[in-house]
């Protein structure tokens, strides 16, 4: 191939990642480090340390937090009992597993609601038993419970990759060497699938960090995450100068994250496709 | 048989948890009483209400057009540039594939606000926008289903269609062409799926005048959600369900890949 001739092929995505991804990012910094008058400040960065927005941003970072190790501990199992069984047709409980993941996710939440509100399903069976009713919604548990729902998909499908490729030869070898299952488990199946465990993290703590749709249906705009209070910046307060210095804040975090954890991301975009 | 058992009944509460909602969803769709939680006997008079609510249906069919509009520029834009990307050098390879990652590393809340701030400096909120905005966060899975694609191929079938006498634009159809359209194909659907289950990033660029089904139910939330929707999300969950059947079956059993080559070539090389 003439490679200077298929290189121009490639001038329209460039525009388009200048125009759209670039441009905008240099945007949103700048309405960052401005005031409503346009005149330099660093107080919309510096505001993340106020007292209501680290109270935001821890509670976001813990909800999150949560919400991916338990996506974590309930993603394993799924892996090893899947990795274990001779069904024939993995593929099918695996299509099955990730199928939810292509329905809406707002209609996912509200139903969601629909199950644990104060008048919904789950108090109605305790109610019909003659229980008293749980206070399960506009609760932290409320918010993680949902973030668990939405986001497992995500974590339990780079896990059971890159679990479900370990050649069977390798652990054969290591239970030939004297391993039992628990070795075997936490020295060969644990270290190979760390790199799963890496991209279901940036997957599922990211989008949980900066999430504001389920915290506003399931907390009930009780709880604040950091994502509800950048989002009121923009469609309430109208303080966009405050909004982006927030985001551009939150941007940094998923930064770190992303750095920390997210070296496989390319492996993951194509393990997606299936 | 005590571990396996164990094992069946996980998997299986797993089941129960990922499709609990979506069971209550398609139950209420048939329930005769609006009640979320008592059953008022069988109807399907959501799904007629449905169809002659003119807000959800404008919202589908926007959500609908926009999936497949966008991943159909997405498309075209994103091989293009991978194959402009195979063919950079590396300092440039590099660039362009951390460029790539930005929109699908950072939070959706990020890249909505960063387009909107950009947008309303030169461009009325509105079908567009958010077109373009979808189109942005298509691009990256777009290119990262291709490029794996372009990167195991095999370039010497290429030249030596060449040293026989085939020209280039011939060769790229009948030798490149059928190695990369898998990855095409993938990275369409995956822009289809992101752009219809969208809801953060079109919530900020949409403006006044437009839904989508995500911002029209969004909105519905806190006014009280209409028994119309249900039914709509009975009838969403079935197609998809058919849609994935029919994407995924084919590939293990027919050759779907092999059929596509096959109308392919055809279509391009009838002389």
């Amino acid at each position: 191939m003439n490679r200077n001739r298929t290189r121009l092929l490639g001038v329209p995505y460039i525009i388009w990642v200048i125009g759209f991804t670039v441009i905008p990012i240099f945007f949103i910094i700048t309405k960052a480090v401005t005031d409503g008058e346009g005149a330099f400040t660093l107080s919309n960065l510096t505001a993340i340390f106020d007292q209501l927005h680290r109270k935001a941003l821890v509670m976001s970072v813990s909800l999150a937090l949560v919400s991916t190790i338990i996506c974590i501990i309930l993603s394993y199992p799924v892996a090893l009992i899947l990795r274990s069984s001779r069904f024939k047709r993995k593929s099918i409980i695996l299509f099955i597993l990730i199928l939810p993941m292509w329905m809406n996710f707002i209609l996912r939440i509200l139903a969601m609601q629909m199950i644990i509100s104060n008048n919904g399903i789950i108090n109605h069976i305790l109610e019909t038993m003659g229980l008293a009713p749980l206070k399960l919604i506009n609760t932290p548990g409320a918010i993680i419970l949902g973030m668990v729902y939405d986001y497992l998909p995500y974590m339990m499908l780079p896990v059971l990759n890159s679990i479900l490729s370990i050649p069977e030869d390798v652990i054969e070898a290591a239970k030939d060497l004297g391993s039992d299952s628990l070795h075997v488990l936490t020295r060969i199946i644990l270290p190979l699938s760390l790199s799963g465990v890496g991209s279901g993290i940036t997957m599922v703590f990211i989008p949980s960090m900066t999430e504001f749709v389920i915290a506003n249906i399931l907390g009930g705009g009780k709880i604040q995450l950091l994502g509800n209070i950048i989002e009121q910046e923009f469609t309430v307060s109208m303080n966009w100068n405050l909004g982006s210095g927030l985001s551009v804040t939150l941007m940094a975090f998923v930064l770190i994250t992303s750095f920390i954890f997210g070296r496989h991301q390319e492996d993951t975009a194509a393990g997606f496709a299936i | 048989m005590t571990t396996k058992t164990l094992g069946r009944i996980y998997i299986a509460l797993i089941m129960v948890f990922l499709y609990a909602p979506i069971a209550v969803l398609i139950v209420l769709s048939f329930n005769a009483s609006r009640s979320r939680v008592v059953w008022g006997g069988f109807t399907l008079e959501w799904y007629s209400a449905l169809v002659s609510n003119s807000s959800i249906m404008n919202a589908l069919w926007t959500t609908f057009g926009l999936a497949f509009i966008s991943a159909l520029i997405s498309s075209v834009i994103g091989l293009l540039g991978s194959i402009g990307i195979y063919s950079m050098r590396r300092r440039g390879y590099r660039l362009m594939l951390f460029a790539t990652n930005i929109p699908m590393i950072n939070a959706d809340i990020v890249t909505g606000i960063a387009l909107l701030l950009w947008f309303v400096r030169f461009l009325p909120l509105g079908f567009t926008s958010v077109l373009l905005a979808h189109v942005t966060f298509n691009l990256p899975y777009v290119i990262l289903c291709i490029l794996p694609k372009l990167r195991d191929m095999d370039i010497y079938q290429y030249e030596a269609a060449l040293d026989l006498g085939a020209g280039e634009a011939y060769a790229f159809v009948r030798i490149l062409m059928p190695q990369i359209l898998p990855g095409v194909l993938s990275g369409f659907l995956m822009a289809v799926t992101m752009s219809m289950d969208d809801f953060v990033i079109t919530y900020f660029t949409k403006g006044a005048g437009v839904n989508t089904l995500s911002t029209l139910i969004y909105g519905e939330i806190r006014k009280g959600i209409k028994p119309e929707m249900y039914a709509l999300s009975t009838v969403l969950f079935f197609i998809v369900l058919l849609l994935l059947m029919l994407v995924n079956l084919p590939y293990d059993r027919i050759d779907l890949h092999k059929c596509l080559k096959r109308l392919k070539i055809k279509f391009f090389c009838a002389k």
